[in-house]
């Protein structure tokens, strides 16, 4: 047990030393969120009439926040699927090491990346006028939320990286599903303006849920959300709870599973 | 007592379609090297990922170091070293960091990581290049510390798949040196390649395998004589073309095969160099110059013509080829 512990955390000092190896990934995986916050906050922060305290911004920190971490499913699912075509994986697999070990390491270290960004993110939302009401313990657990779905988003793109072997696939994958789960949602713009279907879509859209239950986390009453009258958009918070769970508990079982046999 | 057994494995692809192993049977003695000799899609890389672990046959049994591998996979692991065809390391790491990171995986601690990364950085020439990223390292110095990675705990059993396929010739040399120093050491090897004289030069013993079956076994040297050993050839000018072959014939006792177009003749002979002098004294007393003069040695190519009857190289290595490429790089 403290040997799998410890396999685990070799797994994840890799990645960060892979930071410290290549700064230059890093800083890229920060600047594009932060210009991500610049762009919104100006570009459509003066068409969006929010109607809330403290302008649009206070609605569009929780909404980028949530987008970012949604993306640890790519960064995982690049990532595994850059180490089998190397032949890492299989490096790994000759090792006499617990089995989940690379797939938690990778989970964590790409957890940790998150915390790093979401630093970056939260001070470059300040600078703009971003002003979280709720007081620290909220704020606080508004970020463990956010660190909490990316871990699960993560496992299903340890499941992705390992079951398409190839970098480049991998990433086209992701960014063509995740892309359109960030925008059918409630993150930038209110539900309203969608069509019925795809209003309801989007209140059941786990984002919806997460960039929902951050805004209220962090004080910011969601008048983007909640107009089909849904149950998720009404307990945002539990609701995200509970998807957090199912993800976990049904894609880490399977991607331990396929790491087990991934070549056949 | 046999460090390797296995028999007779099978392992399908693409329902049934593709058998990359067909009834593979070998052994390997302790402290002894096996060459495994094959052309590019002949099952080399299979068998290996079967006996390290990676790989279940659809059936089929195989024991390492004692240890049957189906059944006690994680046992196997403890022992064995595998170095794939590929390098399989983290390009964006240096190399110091890449056999310290596998220490630990080897559950060494952390000191007795450093402390082997150091020795194996060393006896590999890698020193200075140690606090380099892997991606600026050259082809040979990849697989360099690819087969230092898999000597961190000194295995039983070490598997090398291809070790030098892609080296330019001086990195050939230094790998050859590198596994040389090993197998005195008295490891068990397993050794995939695609030339007979790397497995000639390595080798105790070779398997020659085709289409996921072991064809031929032996000695380097039995399997060359089973293709007829070595030939003589010598190129003369077209008006002497006759004396010449006269003169070989009478010292090979075969009748010369005789290409007029190349101005070429060649036969089998016995004592190679010995042979060699004969002919050249005779031709010289009958005032003959040959343009170009020597003894070849059989082949991979003509041990798998004569043993398969066809060449298997070229049609393989296209669809073989092609597969590896899209898997990895
Ligand atoms: N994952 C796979 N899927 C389909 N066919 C495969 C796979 N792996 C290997 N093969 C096929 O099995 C045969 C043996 O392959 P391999 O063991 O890699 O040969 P070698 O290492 O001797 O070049 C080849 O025809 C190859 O195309
Ligand atoms: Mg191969």
């Amino acid at each position: 047990m403290l040997q799998s512990v410890s396999d685990f955390l070799v797994i994840t000092k890799r990645q960060l030393l892979q930071m410290i190896r290549i700064p230059e990934v890093l800083i890229f995986a920060t600047i594009q969120p932060a210009m991500f916050v610049l762009l919104f906050r100006y570009v459509f922060g003066g068409a969006i009439d929010s109607g809330v305290d403290g302008g649009y911004v206070q609605l569009l920190m929780p909404g980028i926040f949530v987008q970012t971490v949604a993306f640890t499913l790519a960064a995982t699912a690049v990532g595994l699927a850059a180490d089998m075509q190397k032949g890492l994986i299989d490096r790994f697999r000759s090792l006499p090491i617990s089995r989940s070990a690379v797939v938690i390491g990778r989970t964590v270290g790409d957890t940790l990346q998150n915390v790093v960004t979401l630093v970056v993110m939260g001070l470059v939302g300040f600078l703009v006028g971003w002003r979280p009401s709720s007081g620290p313990v909220k704020i606080f657990l508004g970020f463990l939320f956010l660190l909490a779905f990316g871990y699960s988003m993560s496992w299903i793109g340890v499941l992705i990286g390992l079951s398409v072997r190839e970098e480049r696939v991998a990433q086209n994958l992701v960014f063509m599903t995740v892309f359109p789960l960030t925008f059918l949602s409630n993150a930038f713009a209110p539900t309203t303006g969608m069509p019925k279907i795809l209003q309801y879509f989007a209140e059941w859209n786990p984002v919806s849920t997460m960039v929902a239950a951050c805004r209220e986390l962090f004080g910011t009453e969601n008048i983007f959300g909640a107009t089909a009258n849904s149950w998720p958009s009404q307990n945002p918070i539990l609701m995200s709870l509970i998807y957090m769970v199912l993800l976990v508990a049904i894609f880490a079982p399977i991607s331990v599973r396929k790491y087990v046999r991934v070549s056949k | 007592m046999k460090s390797i057994i296995a028999q007779n494995l099978v392992k399908t692809y693409d329902k049934g379609t593709v058998k990359a192993l067909d009834g593979l049977s070998l052994e390997v003695e302790e402290g002894t090297v096996l060459g495994l000799l094959g052309p590019n899609g002949a099952g080399k890389t299979t068998t290996v990922r079967v006996l390290a672990t990676l790989l279940t046959p659809d059936s089929g049994s195989a024991t390492v170091a004692g240890i049957d591998v189906l059944k006690h996979p994680d046992e196997v692991r403890k022992v064995i070293g595998l170095s794939g065809q590929y390098a399989a390391l983290d390009e964006t790491l240096t190399g110091w960091d890449n056999l310290t990171m596998f220490g630990r995986l080897y559950h060494l601690n952390s000191a007795a990581s450093k402390k082997r990364a150091e020795e194996l950085l060393e006896k590999f020439s890698l020193t200075d290049a140690a606090k380099r990223p892997i991606r600026t390292y050259s082809g040979g110095m990849r697989r360099r510390l690819d087969l230092a990675a898999s000597l961190i705990v000194k295995p039983k059993v070490l598997f090398l798949d291809e070790p030098t396929t892609g080296l330019d010739p001086r990195g050939r040399m230094e790998m050859w040196g590198v596994i040389d120093e090993l197998v005195k050491g008295g490891v068990t090897l397993l050794l995939t390649t695609q030339y007979l004289e790397e497995a000639d030069h390595l080798a105790d013993s070779i398997a020659v395998i085709d289409t996921g079956k072991v064809i031929a076994r032996g000695t380097a040297d039995e399997l060359k004589n089973q293709v007829g050993g070595e030939r003589l050839e010598i190129t003369v000018e077209v008006n002497q073309i006759a004396e010449a072959t006269k003169l070989v014939e009478q010292v090979s006792g075969a009748t010369p095969t005789v290409d007029a177009g190349i101005r070429k003749i060649s036969a089998p002979v016995s004592n190679g160099s010995a042979s060699l002098i004969q002919v050249l004294r005779l031709l010289d007393d009958a005032k003959i110059h040959p343009l170009d003069i020597g003894l070849k040695r059989p082949s991979l190519d003509d041990v798998f013509i004569s043993l398969t009857g066809h060449v298997a190289e070229v049609v393989s290595e296209v669809e073989a080829g092609g597969k590896n490429a899209t898997k990895r790089k």
